[in-house]
């Protein structure tokens, strides 16, 4: 496929990040969001941006943040991109997805909600995403129901904890009329401090590879497993990264990124404000024109499987301290753990809008398998919550 | 399918763009995408992009290929392309007063 390669005019697939605002706070967060960032797009900039998207010919935009439900313009600004031409998907945790708004929704054409659940039970669910938040997002997905909103998404992030629920989501889904969609755990924003225990073991990675072969045609990716190409046949979908080529995200301040899961300053491409607005960006920031130019791939090149996974996802390789001409650090061919147990370092973010202090609701995540453990000490020094971080309530 | 709506001879026939879908140029061709499906379709060549742009404008796609100046021995291909954008619902054939 190599006019993706090349680059587009526009992007195919774009995200916005609306807020950095969140009432979660979920351990693998990819904007490491919670607070909102106070130069944030005010309503006419981003109706803006939405005139650019228009005129640029952007069919339709990836809404997201933090909880983009939470800005109080939020449903303005759905309205004012389906008038302008630019259909919108937003997702979601469904704190704000009334019977009234899933009314409201059901009448709008050219909107798709994502409402993303990470366990299929409340159990699984809520240890990463927050006491609470299993409930909040079926009841939002039964109202959606309820009011005959057609074809919502449930979005899920495979982890090792759920990845062995994934007939269970798609219970829940067909129960509903809903489709189900998979995605891979980043280790993006504060993904990047679980994804050591949360990531899927190679041996899930085949089931999902299996399931994903068997289910295929009735659940969507967002093309986010083509790493797994590796083990055999290609997934449906582009099997390439697409960043830059066809894929960018808008931050809420109106940073261009490469890609959702690349918030960091190494792969900034430039500012809707002040660099000459988001067109100006996308065709000549000097990063993009750099990911368009032929990648080199290292060793990778060299194995049987490069056609088919061609070396797997730059965020993942850069969040993990991978070299990027390298393999992916979930390379299923096993060259991402053997290239993960090497020297490495880890990138520090670049930026992080995490609460300060916790939330009520917010997920103390303690591995269950046996982390990194603590210098030998005597049995009596050992308290029960030890190494916990303790919720002030 | 359409097939039973398409005259057997789809240079015969009258073609549309289908009502909620856009164009976008792009350096290959262009980008078809379809609102109310969500697909998305490459016209791989700007010369068939041009084509499906002025599909409306000519009685059928016999005279649009003639006036987008494609040459007769590559018009079987652009027949068969065309079908099979119809059948992703992209375009559609049109109603005209002759028969």
């Amino acid at each position: 496929m190599g006019q993706f390669e090349l680059g587009l005019d526009a992007p195919i697939c774009l995200t916005w990040e609306l807020t950095y605002a969140c009432n979660l706070s979920c351990v693998h967060c990819l904007s490491s969001s919670g607070r909102r960032d106070p130069r944030e797009l005010s309503t006419a900039q981003a109706e803006a941006v939405i005139d650019e998207l228009q005129r640029m010919q952007v069919f339709y935009v990836n809404i997201g943040g933090g909880e983009p439900t939470v800005r109080p313009d939020f449903w303005h600004l759905l309205d004012y991109s389906v008038a302008h031409q630019v259909g919108v998907k937003f997702s979601t945790n469904g704190v704000r997805l009334t019977p009234d708004r899933a009314s409201q929704l059901a009448r709008t054409d050219y909107v798709d909600v994502q409402v993303s659940l990470d366990g299929a039970t409340a159990q699984v669910n809520d240890r990463v995403r927050g006491a609470g938040s299993y409930v909040t997002a079926l009841r939002a997905l039964d109202n959606l129901a309820e009011a005959g909103f057609g074809n919502a998404k449930i979005s899920v992030v495979v982890t090792r904890e759920n990845a062995g629920q994934l007939d269970d989501f798609k219970r829940l889904a067909d129960d509903r009329g809903a489709t189900l969609r998979l995605t891979r755990l980043r280790p993006s924003g504060r993904g990047a401090d679980v994804w050591d225990e949360l990531h899927p073991t190679m041996a899930q990675q085949r089931e999902l590879y299996s399931w994903l072969l068997a289910n295929g045609e009735n659940v969507l990716t967002g093309d986010s497993f083509f790493h797994l190409a590796g083990f055999g046949e290609s997934l449906p979908g582009l099997n390439l990264c697409g960043a830059g080529r066809v894929v960018c995200l808008i931050d809420p301040i109106g940073d261009v990124y490469a890609c959702p899961f690349a918030i960091h300053e190494n792969f900034l491409a430039g500012n809707v404000l002040h660099d000459g607005g988001f067109a100006k960006v996308w065709r000549e920031s000097e990063l993009f024109t750099d990911l368009r130019s032929p990648q080199t791939s290292g060793a990778c090149t060299k194995c049987q499987h490069f056609d088919a996974c061609r070396g797997g996802c730059m965020a993942a390789k850069f969040f993990t301290g991978l070299p990027l001409d390298g393999p992916d650090p979930e390379c299923v061919q096993g060259y991402g753990e053997a290239a993960l147990a090497g020297d490495r370092v880890v990138p520090a973010a670049s930026q992080d809008h995490s609460r300060t202090a916790p939330t009520k609701s917010a997920p103390v995540f303690v591995p269950l398998g046996v982390g990194p453990v603590a210098p030998p000490v005597h049995a009596c020094a050992e308290s029960p919550l030890a190494g916990l971080a303790l919720e002030t309530v | 399918m359409v097939a039973g709506l398409v005259a057997s001879d789809p240079l015969a026939q009258s073609w549309e763009l289908a009502p909620g879908v856009a164009l976008r140029p792009e350096p290959f061709g262009a980008l078809a995408y379809h609102f109310g499906t969500r697909r998305l379709t490459f016209l791989k060549t700007p010369e068939l992009a041009t084509v499906v742009r002025s599909l409306g404008d000519h009685p059928d796609l016999r005279t649009a290929l003639a006036a987008a100046h494609v040459e007769p021995r590559y018009w079987n291909a652009y027949s068969k392309a065309l079908v099979a954008l119809a059948d992703a619902g992209m375009i559609r054939p049109r109603e005209t007063s002759s028969v």
